[in-house]
């Protein structure tokens, strides 16, 4: 019955796309984590030496990964939020169709050197161009869905949507304007001090818009409904909410401290860092606390780990993340594996923690079935608690002793290390953030496979009870 | 039940009715990239040179008086109408062609172009890089992180055959780098038309080039790309001739 009222069958795809996305994005993420601890992985072959592979690693699981992940939850909720069907149920399947095929583009041209070179921005203009058509497509399917709702008042889900919606719009557009001088080459119509700022208003948002927002509107439909339980403040939703749309945005600055940028932007930048502690937290305790009276359910329910492992990570993170944009911190943690650290304690942690949760309670919903390995799922929950753990550390140890090392005195007044040095002293951590990703995709390739097998229950119980029907 | 308002009225409209939570949205979210950004395209203390005007090169001069850039040979020094020190200039055709190459293969992922003022910064890589510096650069390559050093300044620090070297194998020079090697760099060449193409294009964007400028890409044409890249390297941070004392920043 269901099946006449919401359109689910695009959100299928898109949730096993997502699955998908995850193991193959993890695993070049371990690949050039490995290149970096062990450089013959280059193996002189140009396509997949660590400067052209990283964009790729970091588009598959942004753009791959977490796109998918925000389409399926993001056109999932929408309906079931407004107990209405998708405004355009063809134009979803545009969507996907148009994300997959410039996620196929961008596998393509990556490797081949074909970039723009702005972090997180790298696709070639007419690449840029798709992605403005699919991201309007989604948008504007996603608002027209919530305008059509029966019901009368907007969760608080869609709200989280909506600002990344239009952040995102705004970024993409604004920091991909470039002049094209071929197919496959532009050159950014910005430069120097002008083209830094605007590249991290965009690389910090698409973290804050992108990985933050999108997925606190995952995480404020599928936490409560995964416990069963109301969201724990409405009060704390609405201000956390418009604290974090309004503050975000002025973040990127930090990211360039101590530069030629001037020191009013970023000081601007890191002073609403350290405010943004509170919208952050706020709405890590209204995900947490919505549990609050049924904490006994972790005991048993592997799906609601994932859930509650993801915010505290978000917590953590979150806290983090004003700490070094503080201009003391700034100055040790810039330039370093320190950053890498954090916001692999931000993608892995939370991102991708909150996302396999979301994702688990979506396939049992989408193929009305229960996953076809509980067991697995909880190996899924301690391998990517482990690898994150193992990750996030190995940055924190390398990355604060690189800075230390950079800085080192010796009782001459001549720096004690030159900079091979530092990074001999980075392998055996290099070495030990591969392994700790390795674990990590371990646990993404488990996923997949507990996914395919639920999938084929979920089919072979309905031939079975058909056969029964007819019978 | 319905008609009940759980919290203020504003928030209670934005909540019944999207589009107007819609352009709530649209202009909250413009705020703060409006604030950080726009000033920075007009504010004078954001380029050093408006204080410093000597940092840049004959910037100031019409483009129809200017003598044009020759084709840096990466033996610097020939033909050149330019020398170091005596300011930022656009990039010759040859090093452009370089700057395409390093852009391509990544290596801002690795490298920063951005000296923070620091004296262990100071001493490991030279003064402090400033934004009049990077006024021609599309895009930008400030970087970061640092998993190699700093490159901002590394423009006649070592020999043209040193980086060759070092392109071609960089454990043979440095056995604790973890950099790839890079030998398809002596193998392709650069296309002059398409080099011709990429100035024209960077004209476009604000870079002064004049015609001979831009002429100059077909003689580029053939050129090993790690020649191209290492005449790039070679010109990084000796554009500005930078002095000990004067605060060109506040």
């Amino acid at each position: 019955m269901e099946e006449t009222k919401y359109n689910f069958d695009v959100v299928r795809w898109f949730a096993i796309m997502a699955v998908v996305y995850l193991v193959v994005g993890t695993l070049v993420g371990t690949y050039i984590a490995s290149e970096l601890a062990w450089p013959f992985l280059n193996f002189d072959i140009a396509e997949i030496t660590f400067g052209r592979l990283r964009p790729l690693h970091t588009n598959a699981v942004i753009f791959a990964f977490g796109g998918c992940t925000l389409f399926a939850t993001g056109f999932y909720s929408v309906q079931r939020t407004g107990s209405t069907s998708l405004w355009s149920p063809k134009m979803a399947w545009f969507t996907f169709w148009g994300w997959n095929l410039i996620i196929v583009a961008a596998v393509i041209t990556l490797p081949l050197g074909i970039t723009q070179s702005k972090e997180y921005a790298e696709l070639e203009w007419p690449i840029d161009l798709a992605i403005a058509v699919v991201w309007l497509s989604f948008g504007l399917n996603f608002i027209m869905t919530v305008a059509k709702r029966k019901t009368s008042h907007i969760y608080v889900s869609n709200w989280f949507f909506m600002g990344m919606f239009v952040m995102i719009t705004y970024l993409h557009v604004v920091n991909s304007l470039a002049i094209p001088v071929s197919l496959f080459k532009s050159y950014s119509v910005f430069s120097g001090v002008q083209d830094a700022m605007i590249q991290w208003w965009w690389g910090h948002n698409a973290v804050g818009f992108y990985l933050t927002a999108g997925f606190l509107g995952i995480m404020y439909y599928f936490v409560p409904k995964q416990a069963n339980r109301p969201v724990f403040s409405y009060r704390l939703s609405v201000l956390h909410f418009w604290a974090l749309m309004f503050g975000y945005v002025w973040l990127g600055a930090h990211h360039l401290q101590y530069t030629a940028l001037p020191d009013w932007t970023g000081s601007l930048g890191a002073a609403v860092s350290l405010a943004m502690i509170i919208p952050s937290w706020g709405g890590a305790i209204n995900g947490m606390m919505t549990l609050s009276g049924a904490w006994d359910k972790l005991r048993e329910d592997y799906i609601l780990r994932f859930m509650i492992m993801s915010l505290a990570f978000y917590a953590m993170s979150t806290f983090e993340g004003p700490v070094m944009s503080s201009k003391t911190v700034n100055a040790l943690s810039h330039y370093t594996d320190w950053t890498v650290g954090h916001v692999h304690s931000g993608a892995l942690g939370w991102v991708a923690m909150v996302s396999a949760g979301a994702l688990y309670h979506l396939v049992e919903k989408l193929w009305n079935t229960k996953m076809y390995s509980a067991k697995l799922v909880n190996v899924h929950f301690w391998t990517s608690t482990i690898g994150t753990v193992v990750y996030i550390t190995a940055m924190w140890v390398s990355g604060i002793m690189q800075g230390l090392m950079w800085r080192d005195y010796d009782e001459f007044g001549t720096l004690t290390y030159t900079f091979a040095e530092s990074v001999a002293a980075m392998h055996p951590y290099y070495a030990m953030r591969a392994i700790g990703g390795m674990i990590f995709w371990l646990g993404g390739a488990i996923m997949l496979f507990n996914v395919i097998m639920t999938i084929r229950q979920a089919s072979a119980q309905r031939s079975s009870s058909a056969a029964a029907a007819t019978a | 039940m319905a008609d009940k308002i759980y919290s203020t009225k504003l928030q209670d409209t934005a909540e019944r009715n999207v589009f107007v939570m819609f352009v709530m949205l649209m202009i909250l979210l413009s705020v703060g990239g409006l604030v950080e950004i726009v000033p920075l395209f007009y504010l004078d203390d954001t380029m050093e040179h408006n204080k410093h005007p000597e940092i840049v090169w004959q910037g100031n001069v019409p483009l129809s008086q200017r003598k044009p850039i020759s084709v840096a040979n990466f033996k610097v020094g020939d033909s050149v109408t330019w020398n170091p020190g005596d300011g930022v200039r656009p990039y010759t055709a040859l090093e452009q062609a370089g700057r395409d190459v390093f852009v391509r293969e990544g290596c801002y992922l690795c490298h920063s172009q951005m000296i923070r003022p620091f004296r262990d910064e100071a001493e490991r890589y030279g003064h402090y890089s400033l934004a009049s510096e990077s006024m021609y650069d599309h895009p930008f390559q400030w970087g970061s992180k640092r998993t190699g050093p700093d490159l901002a300044r590394v423009g006649g620090k070592y020999s043209n055959e040193w980086h060759f070297q070092h392109l071609m194998g960089p454990r043979t020079v440095v056995p604790e780098s973890v950099m790839p090697n890079y030998p398809w760099l002596a193998e392709n060449t650069v296309d002059g038309k398409a080099l011709k193409k990429h100035l024209e294009g960077l004209r476009m964007v604000g870079v002064p080039y004049t015609d001979a400028d831009i002429a100059a890409a077909e003689k580029v044409d053939g050129v090993r790309e790690v020649d191209a890249l290492i005449a790039y390297l070679q010109v990084l941070g000796t554009m500005a001739d930078l002095k000990e004392g004067v605060d060109y920043r506040e």
